[in-house]
């Protein structure tokens, strides 16, 4: 199963490779991985997507519960969180396919952001589901290049994940 | 004030005395600072990997963050061992690098290596410091870190100029850490104590597993009380070994697959297991599964990550053991689980081996319970086990009244006896400290018996000589048909001339009739002593076989 866990640490060089370093010594895999600075320039949040079980996600909350680094970790529980991503994908694009693909951009709130003659570049902010739907629709056209971030995540309503 | 000179007074303002380490160019500032002001003794060892080890003997010796320093590159990666051997087995101490300038770090320089990140997955936590203003924080929070929570190794990687250049502003070592991240908990949690005390009273056949999580929180006294007042016995892993006293009626000896029937077959028939600081190894249990399916399990860890880690776990108690014990044993009345103990007592009687003298050999087993007769008469002994054969003689025949065993059970790094004892014998010079070793650890560290003389540490070694690298032949009889591969040690030394050669007392012997005037003459001794016993190649570690 997929979990998302929202990680606050502390901003100093070289803590992102202690989390990434630590979830991959332990054997489990990270499916995505965001980070940036919060409202708090000391302090930097994580959102980690890792595939694993139940016992799995307790062990990786604990464990990055250690590193001294770390100032809270939350697993979030589904449905109590929205999640983003944000997709950049540069298709082949003739004249002709033109329009078919800004009507697709449209119809999925994708923003096209860069042109040539030859390709179109768009971007999306969406979650993974009606992300992976994007692509798919894009694919018959031809993805020359796919740049995803990974999901970032924030609590529903006035809940917050802070210290 | 340099950097350096500003560390040595961290050093001093924590209570430090001592210090292990081998010099180079980039700590030479540090070893300046050193001996200009003279008041921390430096040990001289002989290699990196010993400084680590001998931080960790002083460390688990005195109950103080050991410390030891080498020089970058090659130095600072010679002592990884050390430090995974102390991550492993949970010990605080601060290791102190030195770095190559920081304006050339990244760059490949002569004698750089990347240790902190090197040491990631063995180090609690660690440090590069390329400010000097942030020293003093950094030395407070590194021992700190080191000794608090669960106990173990911080690095401090140091580049040249860091230790060069001068302090700004007048030196203050903070009286207080505040680590936004890093609160251990100590109390247990009230509700799940409630759990624990209710669960201990329904139960008809209870186990107290020790393990070294005891011995970190200096919790012996408490862990005896509290089996006393509520009568349960207790079996031990092998880093618990020594925390009850051996001959203790409860106690019920060294579980796992190199311990005793009768730890084992209580483990398994036990209704209620009571873990204290056991991370449930798979040389402690093989299948913990097994025993939760009989029994209720509590497990008291000051590490959260340890609970459920290896073993379901029903009342989980995250706490410092020591409070946790005693607050139970308050809380409690006292219990009698008369038949239970007795039956346990009874198995662990009958199978109480008698090792059979054999002419020409040394007995390892028989060895080890009469040095431990013989020590008791005089006083409470460090036992350093080194790793392999020797170190279940020692854990299953060495008689502990209120001593200490020290061993690498986690990582099992051989090698680590000579070192870790001279460390102990520091810290606690009254003692009688032995390292004892096969010929196969006792080559991997032989380097030390120079520290030894030159430092005028009066360790006793006791080598068990077999020829052979007998637990891994142990391993191939068993798994690979006795084919043997890479296990015999032919080509070493005469052991006791060695010694001679460094100018240490020394002996062979070769019969257990010879064994009690040896070890009276190795006792009387003031200087460090090697001993060399012959043992049979067929000895097994296993106490059963």
């Amino acid at each position: 199963m997929r979990y998302t866990i929202t990680v606050l640490v502390q901003n100093h060089y070289g803590v992102l490779s202690k989390v990434a370093g630590l979830i991959a010594r332990r054997g489990f895999n990270i499916a995505s991985l965001a980070v940036g600075v919060t409202e708090n320039p000391d302090v930097s949040r994580m959102t980690i997507a890792v595939d694993c079980d139940e016992s799995g996600v307790e062990q990786v909350e604990k464990q990055l519960n250690k590193l001294i680094p770390t100032i809270k970790v939350k697993v979030l529980e589904e449905g109590s969180y929205l999640a983003r991503e944000l997709t950049m994908v540069k298709v082949s694009c003739n004249a002709r396919q033109r329009e078919e693909i800004m009507t697709l951009a449209e119809l999925m709130h994708a923003r096209i952001i860069d042109v040539t003659s030859t390709s179109l570049t768009l971007e999306l902010t969406d979650t993974t589901a009606r992300t992976e739907n994007f692509i798919s629709l894009m694919r018959p056209f031809g993805i020359k290049e796919l740049v995803r971030t990974g999901i970032s995540a924030i609590e529903l309503g006035a809940n917050t994940t802070k210290k | 004030m340099t950097g350096a000179q500003v560390i040595l007074e961290c050093l001093k303002q924590e209570g430090v005395s001592v210090v292990f380490g081998y010099p180079g160019a980039t700590i030479a500032p540090f070893y300046d600072a050193l001996v200009l002001d003279g008041s921390i003794r430096h040990i001289l060892v002989r290699q990196e990997q010993n400084a680590g080890h001998a931080a960790s003997g002083y460390s688990r010796a005195s109950g103080k963050v050991g410390v030891c320093c080498t020089t970058s590159g090659p130095g600072a990666t010679n002592l990884i061992t050390g430090l995974a051997t102390a991550y492993m087995d949970s010990i605080p101490m601060v290791a102190l690098t030195g770095q190559v300038r920081s304006d050339l770090l990244g760059r490949d320089v002569f004698q750089e290596a990347d240790i902190t990140g090197a040491c990631e997955p063995f180090t609690k936590h660690s440090y590069l410091v390329t400010d000097a203003q942030e020293l003093p924080r950094i030395l407070k929070e590194a021992f700190h870190i080191a000794s608090t929570g669960r106990p173990g190794p911080v690095l401090i990687d140091l580049p040249q100029d860091t230790l060069e250049r001068e302090f700004q502003g007048e030196f203050k070592y903070p009286d207080r850490v505040d680590i936004i991240g890093y609160k251990p908990r100590t109390k247990g949690h009230p509700l799940q104590m409630k759990r624990a005390i209710d669960a201990i009273e329904k139960a008809e056949r209870p186990i107290i597993c020790a393990g070294g999580g005891v011995v970190s929180a200096k919790a012996r006294r408490e862990l005896i009380k509290f089996a006393e007042k509520l009568d349960i016995p207790v079996v031990s892993t092998l880093m618990g070994v020594g925390m009850m006293p051996t001959e203790h009626p409860l106690y019920m000896g060294m579980l796992g697959s190199h311990g005793i029937y009768s730890a084992n077959y209580a483990i398994h028939h036990a209704d209620l297991v009571i873990l204290c600081g056991a991370r449930v190894g798979d040389r402690a249990m093989a299948k913990p599964d097994q025993v939760a399916k009989k029994a209720e399990i509590i497990h008291i860890d000051i590490d959260p990550a340890e609970i459920g880690k290896n073993m379901r776990a029903d009342i989980p108690i995250v706490g410092d053991i020591r409070l946790v014990l005693k607050s139970i044993t308050e809380k409690c009345e006292e219990f009698s689980h008369k038949d239970w103990v007795d039956d346990l007592k009874q198995r662990k009687a009958e199978h109480t081996p008698i090792f059979r003298s054999i002419a020409g050999q040394v007995d390892p087993r028989n060895f080890m319970r009469t040095l431990s007769e013989e020590v008791s008469k005089r006083s409470k002994a460090i036992l350093v086990a080194d790793v392999g054969e020797n170190q279940i003689w020692s854990a299953n025949n060495f008689a502990f009244k209120g001593g200490r065993f020290l061993t690498s059970g986690g990582l099992g790094t051989m090698g680590y006896s000579l070192g870790a004892a001279l460390g102990a014998k520091l810290a606690k010079p009254e003692r009688q400290v032995f390292a004892v070793c096969g010929d196969g650890s006792f080559q991997m560290m032989m380097c030390e018996l120079a520290t030894l003389v030159q430092h005028d540490i009066p360790v006793k070694v006791v080598i068990m000589q077999n020829n052979r690298l007998g637990m891994v032949r142990e391993l191939q009889d068993k798994l690979y048909d006795g084919r043997y591969s890479g296990v015999m040690l032919d080509g070493s030394p005469d052991f006791v001339k060695l010694a001679e050669a460094y100018g240490i007392p020394s002996e062979r012997i070769e019969d257990d009739s010879d064994v009690n005037a040896a070890i009276d003459r190795m006792l009387s001794s003031q200087s460090p002593y090697v001993l060399v016993c012959r043992v049979a190649e067929n000895i097994p570690s296993r106490q059963e076989d």
